[in-house]
């Protein structure tokens, strides 16, 4: 059995409507369906306001659904749990700690903040490059730098699942290609699964084992598209064929290029 | 800011040295007589020779303020963690504090006499009255205000509600805290003088009135000196308080 099990997710959200004064539902997403596996990285790739982020935020269990199962690990999810690390759009770190407490700020919460987790906030640190800075306050280091604290943040209680909102969103595109690589090299330590939420549609597919791509609002997903692009992936990988392929039939998916319009195909 | 240390202690001695010329200027120009405007020179003799009472009088402002400030924190930011924090004691009471706060409260003063009578309680009280409202306000306003994602993270790790209050919300409302701490404690000065000229046998809100009506006008304008020395000492033990609370501000974030 596949590690997470999404069946006919569905999120209505009741909203006003303001010309005749009737209440009308929103449906912020529609019957979403999909499997993933341990250490599968899959994007969720779609237009802005399309309801991705909705659906992580049910896989979280942050958000209650209006209809449909989620299972991840074998175990209904109905609330959040522990086996999932999120990152947010904005590093979200706390101002008031330093780099190394911002890290085991989870452990904190678990009440688990020990020698060992010290030690293993440590070590993370060290992997996404950012060893000397545990105590250095937040305010002081660059966007990239801060997304990189967050990310040590999702994964110090060691989650079976990453579940990330658009974390490169506010990135330089340079940047974002550089974390975009730490977040590969990370996945190969963790063995974490990730979900991916991106609007972009060559990171989607750079990073990804599988894509999503969603439709304008309801959110349904129009195209599921796994990627044979191997473990190892270099930014050379952008210009191969196959890159270019899945990046052709994302956009087509997305309605940015007509199918008609196809030279050869 | 800009331009040199030198640059930014000399200029504004510069500022003050014109200003005082001016004043002095105009006083002997239109021949003021010293019951109406008097000197700045005059002003420094009746500092001088008034120092010790200035500074008995102005330790009694200083008290009364202080502690209506103190009482003012004590009674507003848990009454406010409540108003925050429990969406029920919010519908019930909140109004009412904005209702409250738009009592312009010196006019309370003389009620506060009739309850109280002249001393340090009636001085206190109006104290505590003026700077209880911004400490309320910008306390909730910051409890209120906590970034959305932080209050998800604690949300998905299942944080007691306990815990995200200390952990997350109390801590990222802070410098708002501070912000209502630095109106309220000017505030309260004002309260406290108040206090003294509705009904007070001492202080520096009595001596200012009793010097005006013996027209000692310069001892007048050395009780203002007193008092806003005063008012800015307090402000600046808020502003240390500040510093040692939350040295993880970055500094232009000190006064906003």
């Amino acid at each position: 059995m596949a590690y997470g099990i999404i069946t006919n997710a569905r999120k209505v959200f009741a909203q006003n409507q303001l010309a005749n004064g009737a209440k009308q539902d929103l449906v912020a997403l529609d019957d979403a369906s999909f499997e993933f596996e341990q250490g599968e990285i899959v994007s969720l790739l779609g237009p802005s306001g399309c309801g991705k982020t909705t659906l992580l935020r049910i896989i979280a269990g942050l958000l209650p659904r209006t209809s449909g199962e989620v299972s991840i690990g074998g175990k209904k999810i109905d609330g959040p749990y522990e086996d999932y690390g999120f990152i947010f759009q904005s590093p979200g770190l706390m101002p008031w700690r330093t780099v190394i407490d911002n890290v085991l700020f989870p452990m904190d919460i678990l009440k688990t903040n020990d020698a060992k987790a010290k030690a293993r906030a440590m070590d993370l640190l060290h992997l996404v490059g950012l060893k000397g800075f545990e105590k250095t306050r937040p305010h002081q280091l660059s966007g990239g730098m801060q997304q990189r604290v967050s990310l040590c943040r999702a994964l110090i209680h060691k989650p079976k699942l990453l579940l990330m909102d658009e974390p490169f969103g506010a990135l330089d595109e340079l940047t974002r290609m550089e974390m975009n690589d730490l977040l590969l090299s990370i996945r190969k330590e963790t063995k974490a699964a990730v979900l991916f939420v991106t609007h972009s549609i060559s990171e989607a597919i750079y990073l990804a084992d599988k894509v999503l791509v969603f439709s304008k609002r309801p959110a349904r997903i129009a195209l599921s598209m796994t990627i044979h692009l191997g473990t190892t992936r270099s930014h050379l990988t952008r210009f191969s064929n196959e890159f270019m392929q899945a990046e052709r039939r994302a956009s087509e998916a997305l309605g940015i290029v007509k199918p008609e319009f196809q030279v050869n195909s | 800011m800009k331009g040199t240390s030198l640059e930014r202690i000399f200029y504004p001695l510069l500022g003050l040295v014109l200003v005082v010329s001016l004043w002095q200027l105009v006083c002997i120009l239109w021949k003021m007589p010293t019951a109406v405007l008097p000197t700045p020179l005059d002003v420094a003799f009746a500092i001088q020779k008034n120092w010790v009472t200035l500074f008995i009088e102005g330790w009694i402002t200083l008290k009364a303020s202080l502690c209506g400030f103190a009482l003012a924190l004590i009674l507003g930011i848990p009454l406010a963690v409540g108003v925050a924090l429990f969406p029920r004691l919010n519908l019930m009471f909140y109004p009412i504090l904005i209702a409250l706060q738009s009592v312009p409260k010196v006019a309370l003063a003389p009620i506060l006499l009739v309850w109280l009578g002249i001393g340090i309680e009636s001085k206190l009280a109006i104290a505590w009255l003026v700077a209880f409202f911004p400490i309320i306000v910008d306390t909730s306003a910051g409890l209120q205000s906590t970034p959305k994602e932080l209050l998800e993270l604690a949300r998905s790790l299942r944080s007691s509600r306990w815990q995200t209050f200390i952990m997350v919300q109390f801590p990222a409302a802070l410098p708002f805290i501070v912000t209502g701490a630095k109106v309220a404690v000017t505030l309260a000065v004002i309260g406290a003088v108040i206090g003294e000229f509705v009904g007070s046998s001492e202080g520096l809100g009595f001596l200012l009135l009793s010097a005006t009506s013996q027209i000692n006008t310069a001892l007048a304008f050395a009780s203002l000196f007193a008092l806003s020395i005063m008012g800015m000492l307090a402000y600046l033990l808020v502003v240390f308080v500040e510093k040692l609370l939350s040295p993880w501000l970055p500094p232009d974030n000190h006064n906003h």
